[in-house]
């Protein structure tokens, strides 16, 4: 009985990577082992079929047709509003608006919200371990508005230096725009408090979903931020589809982004009457057939229950840091005591390209590079790292088979 | 160099050498060893101006010119794509703009190195092919102009 009930709380590895066809396939003649899943996640079949069975069944523009078609497919789209309010904890659908992902979210909110409200002197604060994403958009407006954009320093350990962060603040911080997890090095930052000090000035805060969306329990109204952005393709889902979240009185009282169809509910030569949130900022026909794919993403997370899979991510993480730490020569970039599933690490005399290059060779897929966060290779005085990021389907098996290619490699290369 | 050879006969010799090898692992190793044979290159060339920019590694190309022939030089930061530095040079090194502006290159495709001229972004390799024949190009120019 017992013995049962433990087993319920692990996750059945195997049964799980049984779902994701693309992990029995073969590179380089060996067994594909994927772990650049920061990047994007490998997609299992309920969401292929998903797909597959929206184009095959019921593909139709959405809310404006009368038929069976539109209907059905209306109801899928937005049935996926609903998935995402209840993945992030939205207080309301209308809060849910859909974007191509991440990015095209925060450049959303940069191009209504900043231009609204950022004017001359003021300051934006963002931090040093940033995505590009979410320091560019932030970069143009500055220089638009003439407005100045602050960072936040890190610690050798990849920590923010929140002391720092609070000496930054003041009465012109008009926003924060902070990464929720850092793609280069897996902290984990301590968004709650982040957020906290900032509303005690008066600035709005944007947190970037990307990373953390997959691995962590995301409660935008526990978490008080006022935007939230990610991606469904790092969920599991499809590419080209992502969330921007924001609080209902931000978003109803910001401009519109884009104009065309569907953002609208009355037009003349004269004029446009704008429609309600969310379809205010959803111009033209949506991504319709990803986004529903979505949902069948979402559920599937959801049904297998995140804290099983952050639990044996920790596992996947703890064992990889610990045959790491063994290996002479290579350095882990990125020692947060909060972390997820990621680890960063460059070897001493050896390009990471070049390891990437010959661990590709035994079929393991890593990212190496600046991982689009060239600042925090900067602060790290580094050209670059490899990274290693775990999801659910990956194995303690698959990151000895990584060690060992490991080994082999920089063996080859010194 | 290839003085003797015309490029077509030393991209003919290169796939002839990778056939010889029936893994992967064989031919990288044998590319690693070709890029830590290459001379470095030295440290007053490795300026901005000739530095051809990649997304992850960089590579410094410089290019002289001798009886009507182009002679480069290379290095990179990685030892993989110096190593296939090291072929570009093997080929193209010693012969004339004409030649290097029209060399195919399909040596590349036909050892299994494609991958590294992709538009990934993930090196200067395929940046570095453009140089070379760019700088052909700029010798073809020139001693057209000033004959």
């Amino acid at each position: 009985m017992i013995k049962s009930v433990a087993i319920q709380n692990e996750l059945d590895v195997n049964a799980i990577r049984r779902q994701f066809p693309v992990l029995s396939r073969k590179v380089k003649g060996k067994p594909l082992i994927y772990f650049d899943n920061a990047a994007t996640a490998q997609k299992p079949q309920v969401v292929i079929d998903a797909l597959v069975n929206y184009y095959t069944g019921y593909n139709a523009n959405i809310h404006r047709g009368i038929h069976t078609l539109a209907e059905e497919a209306t109801a899928a789209y937005e049935a996926t509003r609903d998935a995402v309010t209840g993945f992030i904890n939205a207080s309301t659908r209308e809060e849910v608006i859909f974007t191509r992902g991440t990015t095209e979210g925060i450049n959303l909110v940069a191009y209504t919200w900043g231009r609204q409200n950022v004017k001359a002197g003021d300051e934006i604060i963002i931090s040093t371990i940033e995505h590009h994403s979410n320091i560019v958009p932030w970069q143009i407006l500055c220089e638009e508005k003439k407005a100045v954009l602050k960072v936040i320093p890190v610690s050798d350990s990849g920590e923010l230096l929140m002391g720092e962060y609070e000496k930054l603040l003041n009465e012109k911080t008009k926003l924060v725009s902070i990464v929720h997890v850092s793609n280069a090095l897996g902290t984990v930052n301590p968004v709650k408090q982040i957020i906290e000090l900032a509303h005690k000035k008066g600035a709005v805060v944007f947190v970037d979903g990307a990373q953390s969306s997959v691995h962590l329990d995301i409660d935008v109204q526990d978490m008080d931020c006022d935007f939230f952005a990610f991606s469904s393709h790092k969920v599991y889902g499809p590419t080209g589809i992502g969330v921007l979240w924001g609080k209902k009185n931000l978003l109803e009282t910001m401009p519109v982004f884009q104009g065309g169809g569907e953002m609208i509910k009355e037009v003349t030569f004269q004029g446009t009457i704008f429609n309600d949130l969310p379809y205010k900022y959803e111009a033209g026909t949506p991504n319709i057939a990803d986004t529903i794919a979505f949902k069948a993403a979402l559920d599937f997370v959801s049904e297998i229950g995140k804290e099983k899979i952050r639990k044996h991510e920790d596992e996947l993480l703890a064992h990889a840091t610990m045959q790491l730490e063994q290996i002479p020569g290579l350095t882990i970039i990125g020692r947060a005591k909060e972390k997820t599933s990621l680890v960063s690490f460059i070897v001493d005399k050896v390009h990471p390209q070049d390891l990437g290059i010959l661990l590709d060779n035994r079929g393991i897929a890593v990212r190496t590079g600046h991982h689009c966060a060239q600042p925090c290779m900067i602060r790290f005085d580094i050209p670059g790292t490899v990274r290693a990021s775990f999801a659910m389907y990956n194995t303690r098996e698959e990151i000895d088979e990584l060690i060992t290619g490991l080994k082999k490699a920089i063996k080859t290369l010194s | 160099m290839s003085e003797n050879k015309t490029i077509q006969e030393t991209e003919k010799e290169i796939v002839e050498e990778f056939s010889l090898f029936d893994s992967w692992d064989d031919k990288y190793e044998y590319i690693i060893d070709l890029g830590k044979k290459l001379p470095p290159l030295e440290n007053e060339f490795k300026k901005d101006e000739n530095r051809v920019r990649g997304c992850q590694s960089t590579v410094w190309l410089v290019a002289d010119h001798k009886n009507g022939k182009v002679f480069y030089k290379a290095e990179s930061d990685a030892v993989i794509v110096k190593g296939l530095i090291s072929l570009l040079i093997r080929v193209l090194s010693g012969h004339t703009p004409d030649e290097i502006i029209n060399a195919k290159l399909d040596f590349i495709q036909q050892i299994g190195m494609t991958t590294h001229l992709a538009q990934t972004r993930s090196n200067g390799l395929l940046a570095m092919v453009k140089q070379m024949k760019n700088y052909a190009l700029a010798y073809k120019i020139k001693s057209s102009t000033s004959a």
